[in-house]
């Protein structure tokens, strides 16, 4: 969080911000919804709602196929999208930017195509121990295959990633580093600049799962210099089913088509074929059109309201949710890395995760309870599920203090 | 929604301090039962004669409705043959999705469960210890799982 121009602070109005989600009008169980599940998935404001419904209702045919202008329309909507992404992401070119169903289609992308191609036995895949299941079961399934191995360096009882053994579990048979860049169960954000220069400096290519990071910092993968950062739409307030995977372009260029199919090729012969220019190579069949749109419109929602603004709003509800939860009698805060995303992770003496879920939602309180799809990190900290808070640009300081007297129910429940 | 429905005395009570917590060795049969959604886990070890349940013990770690499940669960079983322990299950069965039980029998202290119907998410918590069971009575050894 580096010093913020005061005009942009000025501009990101809370209340405009949340009435611009409908779905937080509702109430649950009779009481207000105060959703802090943004972590598994964020809600959408109503530019997002609104491109979809305009698409489906004014544009929609298949892309690149037609002469026809619906189909011209379509095309340009889903192609203006990913030119959208590359400029939120700061990509050199619309080429590097390869739509998906999501982070997890994204690394399988990655582990499938480069991995298959590159891969062999004796090498190594690098991630660590905080990983999304996403992050790990692709690289075993892929190791699995080529007789590779996978590496995790571990972290320390704080969060964060033990530098000093990432360091040395980085040798000469590693061929890969694949990392979070903020972990989506702790919110421990990863030094992921010093992370890409450890590796590049031995000339290994890094992934990036960038599924918790796009909706809450800012991301330009030249400044990162990291070879792949992957993304899902629905955690940056857009659609489901729609992400995206950024590669660097030589990388990409060298990498053999995942899955076959229509759009991905320039000519088929029954031999053989030849593939499409990228990044369609990496896109068979009609892809998902509505969602591409909807995730251009909820990136072009994030960068109105300004990164460096939403960052610093969701900062100071970490600091006062910390705060406030940290004073809880029999409340332990698990992951308390000093660069953190608005995440809250915990556990109640006493109590199990899922009876604070359920008390919690009974009072209109959404949070997630459970391992997080993320094992290996709760098998670490010696828990089978933690409770957990997170924030999104449409949270307020009264949601805090709602989430705090919904504990303080939990406590009057269980005694 | 009434959370006193769910959270009732009996079922703090018997989280507080689960029934026949532990483990029997030897035992004539054993299950392991997860849940992978939530990372619970419950272990039940047992001692039959003949078609009857003498002793049941249980173990593991989970949220407070199914640890007062499985407590209460002990207790109701506990000396029942094996087709009175079916019949209570599928009276329990009943409870849980909110049907009438089939025989309109009274379940007894199992009836403070009746809460969980309300709460769907919540079922596969009170349901992992009876799965559990049953896999114990068979003698199964590959752990039962909820999904």
């Amino acid at each position: 969080m580096s010093a913020r121009p005061a005009v942009a602070l000025a501009l990101f109005d809370p209340v405009r911000v949340r009435a611009e989600f409908p779905i937080l009008a509702r109430t649950i169980h009779g009481k207000p919804l105060v959703y802090l599940d943004s972590a598994a998935s964020s809600q959408r404001p109503w530019a997002v709602l609104r491109a979809v419904e305009h698409y489906e209702t004014h544009c929609h045919a298949n892309v690149h196929r037609g002469v026809h202008s619906l189909s011209q329309s379509a095309t340009q909507a889903y192609e203006g999208a990913r030119e959208t992404a590359r400029r939120f992401l700061n990509a050199r070119s619309t080429r590097e930017i390869v739509f998906v169903r999501g982070t997890t289609e994204a690394i399988n992308l990655v582990a499938n195509s480069w991995g298959r191609s590159q891969l062999k036995a004796g090498d190594e895949v690098l991630i660590t121990q905080l990983e999304h299941h996403s992050n790990i079961v692709p690289w075993q399934l892929i190791c699995a295959a080529t007789g590779a191995t996978l590496r995790a360096a571990p972290i320390t009882a704080a969060g964060e990633l033990d530098m000093a053994a990432f360091e040395r579990l980085l040798t000469a048979r590693t061929r890969l580093v694949a990392v979070a860049h903020i972990s989506n169960a702790l919110g421990t954000v990863l030094p992921v600049h010093e992370i890409v220069r450890l590796a590049h400096a031995r000339d290994i290519p890094v992934l990036l799962d960038g599924a918790q990071a796009v909706a809450h910092a800012s991301v330009d993968v030249r400044a990162l210099d990291c070879d792949f950062y992957a993304f899902s739409g629905h955690k940056v307030y857009g659609p489901t089913g729609i992400g995206v995977l950024y590669a660097r372009e030589s990388l990409l260029a060298s990498m053999p088509p995942w899955q076959g199919g229509g759009d991905m090729i320039l000519s088929v012969q029954i031999e053989s074929s030849t593939y499409n220019d990228l990044p369609w190579r990496f896109e068979a069949g009609t892809p998902n059109i509505s969602g591409a749109v909807g995730l251009g419109a909820a990136l072009e929602y994030v960068e109105s309201l300004g990164r460096e603004a939403i960052a610093a709003h969701e900062h100071g509800l970490l600091e006062l949710a910390t705060a406030r939860l940290a004073a809880l009698p029999g409340l332990r805060l698990v992951g308390t890395a000093a660069q953190k995303a608005a995440v809250l992770s915990f556990t109640m003496q006493g109590v199990h995760p899922h009876d604070i879920g359920t008390i919690l939602d009974s009072e209109g309180v959404a949070i997630r309870t459970g391992h997080h799809c993320a094992m290996p990190l709760m098998e670490y900290y010696g828990l089978a599920a933690t409770a957990r808070a997170s924030f999104g640009c449409y949270n307020n300081a009264h949601d805090v203090e709602r989430l705090v007297q919904s504990l303080q129910r939990v406590r009057e429940v269980f005694g | 929604m009434d959370l006193k429905e769910l959270y009732r005395e009996v079922i703090l009570d018997h989280n507080r301090s689960p029934r026949n917590f532990g483990r029997l060795d030897p035992a004539d049969g054993s299950a392991a039962g997860h849940n992978p959604l939530c990372g619970d886990t419950l272990d039940i070890t047992l001692r039959m004669q003949g078609d009857r349940l003498t002793d049941l013990r249980f173990e593991g770690q989970g949220c407070a409705i199914s640890v007062a499940s499985a407590s209460l669960m002990s207790e109701a079983v506990k000396g029942r043959r094996r087709d009175e322990i079916e019949q209570i299950f599928g009276d329990v069965h009943a409870l849980l999705t909110g049907r009438e039980s089939p025989g309109g029998r009274d379940l007894g202290k199992l009836a403070a469960l009746a809460g969980v119907a309300e709460f769907p998410a919540r079922v596969k918590c009170a349901s992992l210890c009876w799965h559990t069971l049953n896999a114990a009575l068979a003698h199964q050894q590959a752990p039962v799982s909820t999904e």
